[in-house]
C-alpha cells in the first residue's frame, strides 16, 4: 500500500496548495485554473479509492463543464491579464472564520464516525470481484434502488433551476 | 545487473506510455498526409505537395522540421505560463483518449470498466486548453476564437454523449473491449455470421456521433473557432513554431482516436469474423491492422465532409445542436431502450 500512500500525500498536498492559491491569487482566470487543479486532484483521489465512475463524472462535470462555463462567463465580461487589485474585499476575515468552522465540523464528524477504522485491504481481491462491488454497474444499481428518492429529488431540483434560467433569459 | 521483468507494473506502464507517445504523432502524420495534403488536393483537381519525397510523402516531416527551427515567440502582454501550458493541456487530453481504445484482445493500455464514459470525460479537457490559449494570447481575435470554441464544444458534447448511450444500452457495458465482444457475439435476425456491428442498429447514433466529432475537432463546417476569414485563426493566431505544431498534432491525433472510438463503437473495432476473441497471438497481430483500416474509413468520412461543406453561421451551429441533434439522439435512446426491453 506504500505507492497509494505516497500518491495520496502528493495529491493531498497539490489539492491544498492549489485551493489556497484559488483564494490568494490576484487574477481571476488564474483562480479558475487553480480550481481545475483542485477538482482534478479530487478526481484522482476518487481513483485511489477505486471509484472509477465517480472520478470520470468528476472530470466530465466539474472540469469539462462547470469550470469551462465559469471561464466562459469570466472571459465574456472581464478577464484582465496580469494582477487585478479589485479582486480582494473586506469580507476575507469572515470567509476565513467560516472556512475554519467548516474544517472543524467536517474533521470532527469524520473522526467521530470512523475513528481509527481502516479501509478494507484490497490485497488478493480479484478484479472481477472489485468490479461487481464498486464498478459502474454497482453505482447504477445503487442510484436506482437504495438512493432512488434522493436521485429523483435532485432531478426535480435541477428541473426547477432549468425553468428558472429560462424565465430569467426570456425577455418578453 | 537488475533483471527487468516485463510483468512489472512500472515497466509495463513505461512501455505503454512510450507506445502511445509514438502513435500520436504517427497518426497525425498519416491523417495529415493522406487526407489533408493528398485527398483534398485530388478532390480539388490539383496535385498538392509533390517535391519532398515520393509523391510528396515527406512534406509533413519537412514542415515539422521547419516548425521546430522557428523562434519561440511570446506576445508582449501574454500570460507566459498559461500561454505555454495551453497546447500541452490539449495534447494531454489527446493522450488520455488513447488509453481506452483496444487494438486487439490484449492490446489495450487499460481496459477501464468505465471505458467510453472515461473517453468522453477526458475529451472535454481539451476545451480548457483552447480557452487558456485564447485568453493568454492577449489578442482579441484569440479571445473570440476561444469563446466560440468553448460554446461549440459544450453544445456538441451533449449529442456525442447521448449518441453513445444507445450503443451502451445495446451492449450492456461501458468498456470498449466489452462493446467489441458484444458486437462480435451479436446476431442479426438470428444470423451470427458477421456478428452485429452496431452501425446497423444504431445508424442514427453513428451519424450523430460523427457530426459531433466534426464539431469537437473544430473542422469545417464547424470551424468558427479558427475561421481564418473572420478571426484570422482564432485561438491559434499567436502560436508559432513548435507550439503551433503541438496544436496541429493534437488536432489530428484527436481526429485519429475519435475515428478509432467510432470504429470501435459502431464498426466492431479490431474484430473481423474468424478472429479469436480470447487473446490469441494471431488476433493481436491482425487486430491493429483491422482497426487501422476501419479508422481510415471513418476518417475518410470525417475529412470528406470537411472538404465539401462551407462553414455554418454561429447561430446555425447552436440551433443545429440544441434543436435537432439532441432531440433526435434522445428519441434514439428511447427507441433503443424500449426495443432492448421488448426483444
Amino acid at each position: 500500500m506504500v505507492a497509494q500512500n505516497i500518491a495520496f500525500g502528493v495529491l493531498a498536498a497539490a489539492t491544498s496548495l492549489a485551493a489556497i492559491r484559488v483564494v490568494t491569487t490576484r487574477n481571476v482566470v488564474h483562480a479558475a485554473l487553480y480550481l481545475v487543479v483542485v477538482l482534478a486532484s479530487v478526481g484522482a483521489l476518487y481513483i485511489l479509492l477505486t471509484a472509477e465512475f465517480v472520478a470520470a463524472v468528476q472530470i466530465l462535470v466539474y472540469v469539462g463543464a462547470i469550470v469551462v462555463l465559469l471561464l466562459f462567463g469570466v472571459m465574456l465580461t472581464k478577464a484582465t491579464l496580469g494582477e487585478d487589485d479589485q479582486l480582494d474585499n473586506d469580507q476575507r476575515w469572515l470567509g476565513a472564520v467560516i472556512a475554519l468552522f467548516l474544517l472543524g465540523t467536517l474533521s470532527f464528524v469524520l473522526v467521530d464516525a470512523f475513528g481509527d477504522d481502516k479501509l478494507p485491504s484490497l490485497e488478493g481481491v480479484s478484479r472481477a470481484t472489485l468490479e461487481a462491488q464498486r464498478g459502474s454497474g454497482a453505482v447504477g444499481d445503487a442510484i436506482f434502488s437504495t438512493f432512488l428518492v434522493p436521485f429523483e429529488v435532485v432531478s426535480v431540483l435541477l428541473l426547477a433551476a432549468l425553468v428558472g434560467a429560462i424565465v430569467l433569459a426570456r425577455r418578453d | 545487473m537488475i533483471a527487468v521483468a516485463l510483468s512489472d507494473y512500472w515497466v509495463q506502464t513505461a512501455i505503454k506510455t512510450g507506445v502511445v507517445l509514438a502513435v500520436i504523432p504517427t497518426a497525425a502524420l498519416i491523417l495529415g498526409y493522406v487526407f489533408l495534403l493528398k485527398m483534398m488536393s485530388h478532390m480539388q483537381s490539383r496535385l498538392g505537395p509533390m517535391e519532398a519525397g515520393p509523391h510528396g510523402l515527406l512534406q509533413l516531416v519537412a514542415d515539422g522540421l521547419k516548425f521546430i527551427q522557428k523562434e519561440d515567440l511570446f506576445p508582449d502582454r501574454a500570460d507566459r505560463f498559461v500561454f505555454a501550458a495551453a497546447p500541452l493541456v490539449v495534447l494531454c487530453s489527446t493522450f488520455l483518449l488513447y488509453v481506452v481504445v483496444p487494438a486487439g484482445p490484449t492490446l489495450i493500455v487499460e481496459d477501464l470498466s468505465t471505458g467510453v464514459f472515461y473517453a468522453l470525460a477526458v475529451s472535454s479537457i481539451s476545451v480548457l486548453g483552447v480557452l487558456m490559449a485564447g485568453w493568454a494570447s492577449a489578442n482579441k481575435y484569440s479571445l473570440m476564437g476561444g469563446l466560440r470554441a468553448a460554446g461549440q464544444l459544450i453544445a456538441y458534447e451533449l449529442p456525442m454523449v447521448l449518441a453513445v448511450v444507445g450503443v451502451v444500452i445495446q451492449a450492456g457495458t461501458l468498456s470498449l473491449q466489452g462493446i467489441v465482444t458484444s458486437q462480435a457475439n451479436g446476431e442479426i435476425f438470428g444470423i451470427g455470421l458477421i456478428g452485429n456491428p452496431f452501425i446497423l442498429t444504431q445508424f442514427v447514433g453513428f451519424a450523430i456521433f460523427l457530426m459531433a466529432t466534426q464539431a469537437e475537432l473544430t473542422q469545417p463546417p464547424f470551424d468558427m473557432p479558427v475561421a481564418e476569414s473572420e478571426i484570422v485563426g482564432g485561438y491559434q493566431v499567436e502560436y508559432t513554431g513548435f507550439r503551433f505544431l503541438i496544436f496541429f498534432i493534437g488536432e489530428f491525433g484527436t481526429a485519429f482516436v475519435f475515428a478509432g472510438i467510432a470504429a470501435t463503437l459502431f464498426l466492431g473495432g479490431w474484430y473481423v469474423p474468424g478472429l479469436d476473441l480470447d487473446g490469441g497471438f494471431l488476433s493481436n497481430l491482425i487486430g491493429p491492422g483491422v482497426l487501422f483500416a476501419k479508422i481510415m474509413l471513418v476518417a475518410f468520412l470525417i475529412f470528406w465532409v470537411r472538404f465539401t461543406y462551407p462553414r455554418l453561421r454561429e447561430d446555425q451551429l447552436q440551433t443545429f445542436a440544441w434543436k435537432y441533434l439532441i432531440p433526435i439522439s434522445l428519441l434514439n435512446i428511447l427507441a433503443t431502450a424500449v426495443l432492448k426491453v421488448v426483444l
